[in-house]
């Protein structure tokens, strides 16, 4: 019945969309009349059937209902009732059903309320975001049915990865949905603009807010993705490079140039051509992000739907979406003017370097993520791993982080160095200073000593577009920036802390011994035996004190789960504002324990991390700068039209 | 003919029988010394770590062999470790296990016949992003 409904309103808001994309499609052609006035409406009413149709999902995994495939496959009765739901979306079919109704739900957001564009180009750009979403009905009706029943139910169900059973790992994949469907509202502006030749800074100011909530969510999502892994995998490290990551970061860098590449536009009628083509790429990557991630092409740690059939559809399907934008964008770009021009030392031309950069690091990225399944199709296997990310994306990093720090200093259109000489001087300063000391410390490979270096310069600059300004008449979209470039430099930070300075420490250790690792010295209290609702595991209780300070106790597992059987290693984190300490107590397999003679010993393995939680409060923080922006840029648009309307009124009165 | 094949089928099922109990120990065997233990010369350890870093764990799904809790990485842990120790360069080390294994188990590619596109792209880029910006930048004064 519930599954019924659910299928329904799913076939109802394919059947709006390819009303939508029809109608906004006529309206082109004729100015519309009557089907003009169908588009909205249809917009709206999409975005309701499909909201309802993944309540209903909801409601399934809520009552465990073992009749539908799905939670059958994914689900257990149980399983504690937040991670019944959160289950709605950790599988394939799920978390495709999560992505389009966010889609169709923007999509009634900006049918209801957004009327600053010309109606032509609104409507171009619903029947695009129309376009967008037929294609993820069919994908859903007909290979990944997220309704599909069992014609005999069993009597219970396989349970969700134990890896998933974790509050932050739930939240995770549908943040980044946020980010990649704001990226799609973006790409259908875009499109909308450039069928109706309208791209102008108006068209910008109304893509803008979508893709600042877009680069919000993308951030706390690789952030959010980055800590889960720290913690969860238990061997400390954040980023893997892995291709699943990768598939995230390629879009937050898209997204990144193509927010300041709008901002230009918005602000100086500049970058026409340029925002378009970031545009039409910010969704290639979140298409390739969602598809390639789901499907399993990638096999990583995060491929945990492996199901090669639906390879045909998902590549047909990112043929279609990103080969028909680029080939709009090439029949089209011939008619976008570049806009305003200006000069090399501007701040449009730090800008365009560093959207230059952005883009040579997102080929870098694609290219080292995608290059070993090219070859893998010729039968030969190749690994492309951090020692070719980590170079290879310094060339163009380290450039980028040094405009950056001098980019936001520049006026626009035309600026001399000699203007700013006094601030770009302390900066190469403070830059050669933190150098001299992390090389005085000694130990320290290049491309963490570049870190540290720049990560202190960076911090600094960020701070100097407040310089001899009154704080409180500072806009929020500056703060916002100052915020957001603040973070990179924190982030960095923690990044290079991390790599040169961290203490690793393996033993077996039986209760009552000591180790020490860096700073701290921990010692093994006891082992003892723990269970969960799903899981049993045995428990180490550590007390560990940092320079013989206050003891902390740290009570690292090794789980078993029993449905499905996994084992995971829970790690233990004592954190201070300085960094944290990582404790994980060997496996409850022979891994674990060693017995000589009576002594059983234990499996510990300890890190020392100095500042590693930069990297995430690094991350807090730009998400933090760019929700800032967003919050100023709506405000004041808000404000502009209430002004607008006002003087329009009292224009009407005089007439009167 | 016929009792042959009885027998031949009655091994194979002992032969199948057998399997798990084989598979078991082998799961069940202690992991190699070095697997989880460090060098105890702090320079050979970073050496051996920042190796390890830069290897792939064959039989996990994109992480190193430091990252890895498969008796797999541990075997693999306990060869570098040992043979670090025994004063072999780190790159020795990799091109052996890159014979035995080939170069899916390194992480840092070399250029040859099948890599050199990973190579030539970021040059082609750095050119790319030159004319990019010099048309831009130096046309617009």
């Amino acid at each position: 019945m519930i599954a019924g409904l659910g299928l329904a309103a799913l076939w109802l808001a394919a059947a709006l969309a390819a009303l939508q994309l029809y109608a906004g499609a006529m309206a082109q052609r004729d100015g519309g009349g009557a089907a003009a006035a169908l588009v909205r409406p249809a917009a709206v009413v999409q975005g309701l059937a499909c909201a309802f149709a993944f309540v209903m999902l909801l409601w399934l995994f809520a009552v465990t209902d073992l009749s539908v495939k799905l939670v059958a496959t994914n689900s257990h009765s149980a399983k504690p009732l937040i991670y019944k739901l959160t289950g709605a979306w950790g599988n394939h079919e799920g978390s495709m059903l999560l992505w389009v109704a966010v889609m169709a739900l923007s999509g009634s957001l900006i049918a209801l309320v957004e009327r600053r564009l010309p109606e032509r180009t609104m409507l171009a750009t619903l029947a695009a975001q129309a376009f967008v979403g037929l294609g993820f009905y069919a994908f859903l009706i007909f290979s990944s049915n997220p309704f599909e029943r069992l014609p005999q139910p069993p009597a219970e169900g396989l349970g969700l990865n134990p890896l998933l059973q974790d509050i932050g790992l739930a939240l995770h994949p549908p943040t980044l949905y946020f980010g990649y469907v704001g990226l799609s509202v973006a790409f259908s502006f875009a499109v909308g603009a450039l069928l109706t030749r309208q791209v102008t800074p108006e068209f910008a100011r109304v893509m803008r807010p979508w893709v600042l909530g877009a680069w919000v969510f993308l951030t706390l999502g690789i952030t959010a993705g980055s800590y889960w892994a720290y913690y969860e995998l238990g061997w400390g490290g954040w980023w893997f490079w892995d291709p699943v990551e990768n598939a995230s970061l390629m879009p937050w860098l898209a997204a990144t140039a193509l927010l300041h590449s709008a901002s230009v536009l918005a602000a100086r009628d500049a970058l026409r051509a340029w925002t378009i083509m970031l545009g039409v790429v910010a969704f290639s990557m979140s298409m390739l992000g969602t598809f390639l991630v789901r499907s399993g092409i990638l096999t990583s740690v995060h491929a945990f739907a492996v199901d090669p059939q639906r390879g045909a559809f998902i590549l047909v399907l990112l043929a279609l979406y990103i080969g028909g934008a680029l080939a709009l964008f090439a029949l089209r770009a011939g008619s976008v003017s570049e806009g305003q021009r200006f000069a090399a030392t501007s701040r449009e031309g730090a800008l365009v370097f560093n959207n230059v950069m952005l883009s040579a690091i997102l080929a870098i990225v694609l290219l080292g993520t995608l290059y070993p399944l090219l070859t893998e199709a010729f039968d030969v296997r190749v690994s492309v791993g951090p020692p070719y990310f980590n170079p290879v994306g310094a060339i163009f990093a380290v450039p980028m982080l040094l405009v950056m720090a001098v980019g936001p200093l520049l006026r626009w259109r035309r600026d001399s160095i000699a203007r700013i000489q006094r601030p770009v001087v302390l900066i190469g300063v403070i830059l050669l200073a933190a150098a001299a000391a992390a090389l005085a410390i000694g130990g320290v490979d290049l491309l963490p000593l570049l870190g540290l270096a720049l990560s202190a310069a960076l911090a600094l600059a960020s701070l100097m577009p407040l310089r001899r300004r009154r704080l409180h008449r500072v806009p929020l979209s500056v703060w916002g920036m100052v915020v957001a470039h603040f973070g990179l430099a924190v982030a960095v930070f923690g990044m290079a802390s991390e790599t040169a300075f961290s203490d690793e420490r393996l033993a077996a250790v039986a209760p009552g011994e000591t180790v020490r690792v860096g700073p701290w010295s921990v010692t093994l209290a006891e082992v003892l035996p723990n269970a969960g609702p799903n899981w049993t595991a045995i428990e180490g209780h550590l007390v560990a004190s940092y320079r013989d300070g206050d003891p902390v106790a740290l009570d690292p597992q090794s789980r078993s789960f029993w449905a499905p059987v996994q084992e995971t290693t829970e790690s233990a984190l004592a954190t201070r504002w300085n960094g944290q300490l990582y404790a994980v107590v060997g496996t409850a397999g022979d891994v674990g324990a060693v017995t000589e003679g009576d002594v059983r010993r234990w499996q510990l393995r300890l890190w020392w991390k100095p500042f590693v939680t930069f990297i995430w409060y690094g991350g807090i923080l730009v998400a933090l700068g760019s929700a800032l922006a967003l919050v100023g840029r709506v405000a004041a648009d808000v404000k502009r039209r209430t002004v607008r309307a006002r003087a329009a009124e009292r224009r009407a009165e005089v007439i009167e | 003919m016929r009792g042959g094949g009885i027998l031949a089928a009655l091994a194979a099922l002992a032969a199948l029988a057998l399997v798990p109990v084989l598979a078991a120990a082998q799961q069940d065997m202690p992991p190699a010394p070095y697997a989880y233990r460090q060098l105890d010369d702090p320079a050979q350890e970073a050496e051996a770590q920042a190796l390890m870093e830069t290897l792939r764990c064959l039989k996990c799904q994109s992480q190193s062999i430091a990252d890895s809790d498969a008796p797999m990485a541990g075997d693999m842990r306990h060869q570098v470790r040992t043979r670090i120790a025994a004063g072999e360069e780190p790159e020795e080390i990799r091109a052996w296990l890159v014979r035995r294994y080939g170069d899916y188990v390194s992480y840092a590619p070399v250029i040859g016949e099948t890599t050199w596109p990973l190579f030539a792209v970021p040059l082609a880029l750095l050119l790319v992003a030159g004319a990019i910006l010099w048309r831009r930048l130096r046309g617009a004064r």
